[in-house]
This record gives C-alpha cells, sequence and structure tokens, in this order.
C-alpha cells in the first residue's frame, strides 16, 4: 500500500481536491479520449484480441473487487476464486428461468451474499491468518460446487448460452466486448465514489490502524462485512461475464490459481490504486501471451518445462514486491513525473525507503 | 459520582494476569494520571475501557452506564477518546482526514468544522500540514495528530496512552501544555497514562500508581511528587542519608 502513495505528485491547491471525482482539470480530457479509444476499439481489433480485452475487462471487474478489500480495507484474501465461481454459477443456474438482466444482478448479490457469510468467521482474522481462512473457504465453497450436481451438473460442467437482453442477442466478441466494458466502467466510477465517501474513508482507516478506527467508533465488524460484501459481489459480476465469454463452465476452472492471479493483478498493477486494477489487468492477460512467444526463442529443454508460467509469475511478483512496490501504476507515476519535471528531473528522487512491503500494513 | 468509575476489574491475556482487580475514580473535569513502570498494566487498563480488552472481573461506569465488554466503537460512540500508544494515524490518509476521522460518529457538520478549527488552532503545525498524508509526519506531529482526532470527536473523557513516547523533551513539555490547555480550555476530563512521572504529575490532579497490575499508591499528584518513594523509583531523586549519599535501596513501602 505505500506503494501508490508514496509516490504522488500533485499540485494540491484547493481543499476539495481529495474530494473531486477528477483532481486535476486536464484528467477529463485524457478519460474523455480514453472512453473513445475503448468505443473504436472494436472496429480496429482483430478478433483475437477483441476477445483477450474482454477478458482484461472481466479481470479489471474482478481485480477492483478484490482491490476492495485488500487493498483499501487491507484485509488479504486468497480466496476470491470462490466469489468468481459463485457469481459464474449463480448466472448459470439463475438464467435458466430468468432474462439476463434480472440474473446478472442477482448474480452479483449472491455473491456479496456468500462473501458475508466467509467475512463472519474472517472477522477475527487478520494477515496470514486471513489468507488461510480465505483459502480454506474458497476450498469449501469449490467443494460445494463441485458435489451439488443436482444444481451445478458437478464435474460435466454447465454449457451457457449467449446474453441476450430483450430481443437483443450479444452473439460477437464486439457486443460483449461492449457489455464488460460498461460494467467495467461502472463498477470504477462506483468505487472512485466509494472511495471518497465517508465508508471508504473507514475502510482506508481500517486498513492503516483497527486500534484507531475502532477507537474514533468506526464498527469494524459491520464496515469488514460490508467491505467483503461489495468485493465478492464485484467478483462474482465479473464471474456472471465471464462464464458467457467462456460458454462453459466447470469447478476446475476456480482453483487457487485463479485467486492467486487476482492477488497478482492488485499486488503488480499497484496496490491501493484504481488505476493498479486496470494495468494488472492487462498485464495478466498479456503475460501468457508474451510467454507464448518466448517459448519460441529459447531453448526447446527450457520452453517444454511445466511449471514455466508459474515460475515466471512468481519472479516477476517477487521482483515487483521488491523493487516497485508500488507496481506498475508507480512506474507510470514515476514516468509522468519525469516528463512533467523535463529536464530538471533529479536522480535520485525516486529513492524508496529500503524497507520492504510489510505484511498488512502495505 | 465521578465520571468514570473502575472498580475491581481483572484482566488476562491468556494465563497471564494483567490487572489483578484495579479500582480507580476520575471525577469530571479533572486529569488523572497512571504511573508506572512498563508491564505494570497501564495500557491494558486502558484498553480494558475502552473495551478492546473484556475483563473477566470487575466493572466500568461511565456517566452512570456500565460498559465493560462492550464493543469499542459502541464505547467510543458515548464519548470516550482514546488516544492509542504509539499513535497509530492512519498514514496514508491526509492530516485533514485523519482529523474529521475522529468526528466519524457525529453529525453535525457545522460544530465538527468549527472543531476542526479549534484544532488547527491549538495546533497551528497541522494546519499547515493538512493535505499531507499523516505517515510522512514527524513522531511529534503525529502524536499532534493522534491528540487532535481524539479531539475532535467531542469527547467528554479522553485516555491518554504514553503521548511522550519517543518525543524529544522539549516536544513532550508542548504536547503537555497543549494537553492541559485543552482540558481546561474545553473542559475535557481526561485519564493519562505515562511512564514520564515528572511531567506527568505535574499536570495531573490526581495520581495512581500502578505496579504489576495493582493499584499501590494513590494521592494528589502534589503530594504523590513529596512521596519519598515515587520520588526514589519513578521521578529518581536520591535523597541523600543522614551521612551524606546513600549506598544501600530503599525498599518500597508498600511492598
Amino acid at each position: 500500500m505505500r506503494g501508490g502513495n508514496s509516490v504522488k505528485f500533485i499540485r494540491k491547491s484547493s481543499y476539495d481536491y481529495d474530494l473531486r471525482l477528477f483532481p486535476e482539470p486536464e484528467d477529463k480530457f485524457w478519460y474523455a479520449l480514453l472512453g473513445i479509444a475503448l468505443l473504436i476499439a472494436p472496429l480496429i481489433l482483430p478478433p483475437y484480441f477483441l476477445g483477450q480485452a474482454v477478458l482484461v475487462g472481466i479481470y479489471v471487474i474482478a481485480g477492483f473487487g478484490l482491490m476492495l478489500l485488500s487493498g483499501y480495507t487491507g484485509q488479504i484474501s486468497l480466496g476470491h476464486a470462490a466469489f468468481f465461481a459463485v457469481g459464474a454459477y449463480a448466472t448459470a443456474v439463475l438464467e435458466k428461468s430468468l432474462p439476463f438482466v434480472l440474473a446478472f444482478p442477482a448474480a452479483g448479490l449472491i455473491a456479496g451474499a456468500v462473501g458475508i457469510l466467509v467475512g463472519l468467521p474472517a472477522l477475527r482474522l487478520s494477515g496470514i491468518y486471513l489468507a488461510i481462512g480465505t483459502l480454506a473457504s474458497s476450498f469449501i465453497i469449490g467443494e460445494v460446487i463441485a458435489r451439488w450436481e443436482s444444481v451445478t451438473r458437478g464435474s460435466s460442467g454447465f454449457a451457457i448460452s449467449k446474453i441476450r437482453i430483450g430481443d437483443f442477442l450479444l452473439d460477437s466478441d464486439a457486443r460483449l466486448y461492449y457489455l464488460v466494458i460498461a460494467v467495467a466502467v461502472a463498477a470504477l466510477w462506483l468505487g472512485r465514489n466509494i472511495l471518497r465517501s465517508p465508508l471508504g474513508i473507514a475502510m482506508m482507516a481500517i486498513r492503516d490502524s483497527q486500534t484507531a478506527a475502532q477507537s474514533v467508533g468506526v464498527p469494524l465488524a459491520r464496515v469488514k462485512l460490508i467491505a467483503f460484501a461489495l468485493s465478492a459481489a464485484f467478483t462474482g459480476l465479473a464471474g456472471a461475464l465471464y462464464a458467457h465469454k467462456i460458454q462453459f463452465i466447470d469447478p476446475d476452472q476456480f482453483t487457487l490459481l485463479l485467486s492467486v492471479e487476482l492477488l497478482v493483478i492488485i499486488f503488480i498493477g499497484g496496490i491501493g490504486s484504481l488505476h493498479g486494477c486496470v494495468f494488472g489487468a492487462v498485464f495478466i492477460i498479456v503475460l501468457p501471451q508474451a510467454i507464448a512467444i518466448l517459448k519460441d526463442h529459447i531453448p526447446s529443454y527450457l520452453a517444454e518445462q511445466t511449471g514455466l508460467q508459474a515460475a515466471i509469475y512468481a519472479v516477476l511478483l517477487l521482483g515487483f514486491i521488491l523493487f516497485e512496490p508500488a507496481g506498475l501504476y508507480g512506474i507510470w507515476l514515476k514516468t509522468k513525473h519525469y516528463f512533467s519535471q523535463f529536464p530538471h528531473y533529479q536522480k535520485g528522487s525516486q529513492k524508496d525507503q529500503k524497507s520492504h512491503a510489510r505484511g498488512e500494513s502495505w | 459520582m465521578a465520571l468514570l468509575e473502575v472498580r475491581n476489574i481483572e484482566a488476562y491475556y491468556g494465563a497471564a494476569v494483567a490487572l489483578r482487580g484495579v479500582s480507580l475514580d476520575v471525577a469530571q473535569g479533572t486529569m488523572v494520571a497512571v504511573l508506572g513502570a512498563n508491564g505494570a498494566g497501564k495500557t491494558t487498563l486502558l484498553k480494558t475501557i475502552t473495551g478492546a480488552l473484556d475483563p473477566r472481573a470487575g466493572s466500568v461506569t461511565f456517566n452512570g452506564v456500565e460498559i465493560q465488554g462492550r464493543e469499542t466503537w459502541d464505547v467510543a460512540a458515548l464519548g470516550i477518546a482514546h488516544v492509542p500508544e504509539g499513535r497509530e494515524v492512519f498514514r496514508h490518509l491526509s492530516v485533514e482526514e485523519n482529523l474529521r476521522m475522529g468526528a466519524y460518529r457525529r453529525s453535525d457538520s457545522d460544530e465538527v468544522e468549527k472543531d476542526l478549527q479549534a484544532v488547527y488552532d491549538y495546533f497551528p503545525r497541522l494546519r499547515e500540514r493538512g493535505r499531507q498524508h499523516a505517515g510522512l509526519l514527524s513522531g511529534g506531529e503525529q502524536q499532534m495528530v493522534a491528540i487532535g482526532r481524539a479531539v475532535m470527536g467531542r469527547p467528554s473523557l479522553m485516555l491518554l496512552d504514553e503521548p511522550s513516547l519517543g518525543l524529544s523533551p522539549l516536544l513532550v513539555q508542548e504536547i503537555f501544555h497543549i494537553i492541559r490547555r485543552l482540558a481546561a480550555e474545553r473542559g475535557t476530563t481526561m485519564l493519562l497514562v505515562e511512564q514520564n512521572a515528572n511531567i506527568a504529575l505535574s499536570v495531573s490532579d490526581i495520581g495512581y500508581v500502578l505496579e504489576v497490575g495493582r493499584i499501590v499508591l494513590t494521592g494528589p499528584s502534589r503530594e504523590l511528587a513529596e512521596n519519598p518513594d515515587v520520588r526514589e523509583f519513578y521521578l529518581g531523586v536520591r535523597d541523600a542519608g543522614v551521612r551524606g549519599t546513600r549506598r544501600w535501596r530503599r525498599k518500597k513501602q508498600w511492598r
């Protein structure tokens, strides 16, 4: 957490700065430009990349869910794959009788409710114990999904039809892309607003000091549960969209690896920043492609090793934690700083303090 | 009836006894100091009052209501503000956000603004630092944030846990000067826990000495400061014996 906030180059000239939706006036321009780019992307991108862009959008939503809990409330979770799975299965099951427009938000609500159930026993845990607790919960949920065959069809899997909104069928990646981007933008916009509200500040207060937060009257249990619920709900919505993108789900898709991927998104993206979710999601989708390309250029005895991908994940994650705890977002800020100061940039002005991310209080 | 009455509380960490039946009174409008060495149970006492720790026996009465065993945030809402040991500022929130968090349970926003300005008047340094992340402040400034945050809740009772911890002697003077002003000007009752007996006894009205979980001595602070045992063991003054420099070690009377 020390990342996103320790490197900040801002010219605060008004007391409302922190409360504005777009702090700098030029932000509006850049976001508008980004919006246009997102809108025309399906017209330019080749089909394969468009499919990847849909996945990026889905991971942004899921990463944002985890960011609320881990990045902003300081509660680490190794079990978010479970909420992702709950969202995916909830929409799959509900759509047998309900239209998508109802099943989709209902999937979010169900995942949120499961989030509260997981959050209840997790209230008394912190740090490594919380990670283990959430991990255990996710195994339980995974097992329930695999065994509850009358509803989930167990390990034989569940085929899911394309999204239909009214008479409109989302039968191409381009159409799905617009839906996913809309949900992702809505989630981030909502997130930005939550973080400016008393609830968001209370969440960050809990992250920074539980002792102090409760001694000024923040109801720890309630705020943590809300964070769990919101986090699980957004991750569940991402799962629901994922189910429609892949069109076939089975319990093997939602393993520990997915939970770890979500953690990689927020850590490498930049923990404690909403931009981080986006950077991290792009990273996690691009990386396997990069590894695939890399495989063509390295000796075959290396390329054919199983676990190459996991090893690269691990090395990168370690590298970021050691050398750039602020993640890709930190690199982004530093680059921006370099150009905004040009040619007066001073070497060493970006030196981080020589301490490592310590447990929860990053 | 005193504002805060602690009666015979016993607190444990697992099997380890931390408090062995502590009783104390904090009367409305006074400043009470609890002195004690490391491990005496000072912090445990405050934790038990705020509800962070449930006592195994005994009662804590605030304003005539028993509060032991309640949730910390509910106790805070009753008007007990806690300045925790080691400051515990919200590192990644700005100074102003930190202060506003102190008013988390209040809804009278006009009055909150007034109190914010009042806190800035007490600690002009914080006004300058208003937009900075609290984690980037010096120790003394962080202590000011922690105290200011407590003031923002308009508490009727403030619990201060070692406000002198890790501060230079000059800053300690400054902080305690402001604590005394807060007590006088805002009428806030204070319960102060300190290792620095010198300063604690000079600002407080009533003192208690806590030793391994028991109150061993109490009285008006001025009298405590004259007590030979307190002088030797807490103020570090060694009175000369009849034959010049003393060579023996005094026994504490309460042992």
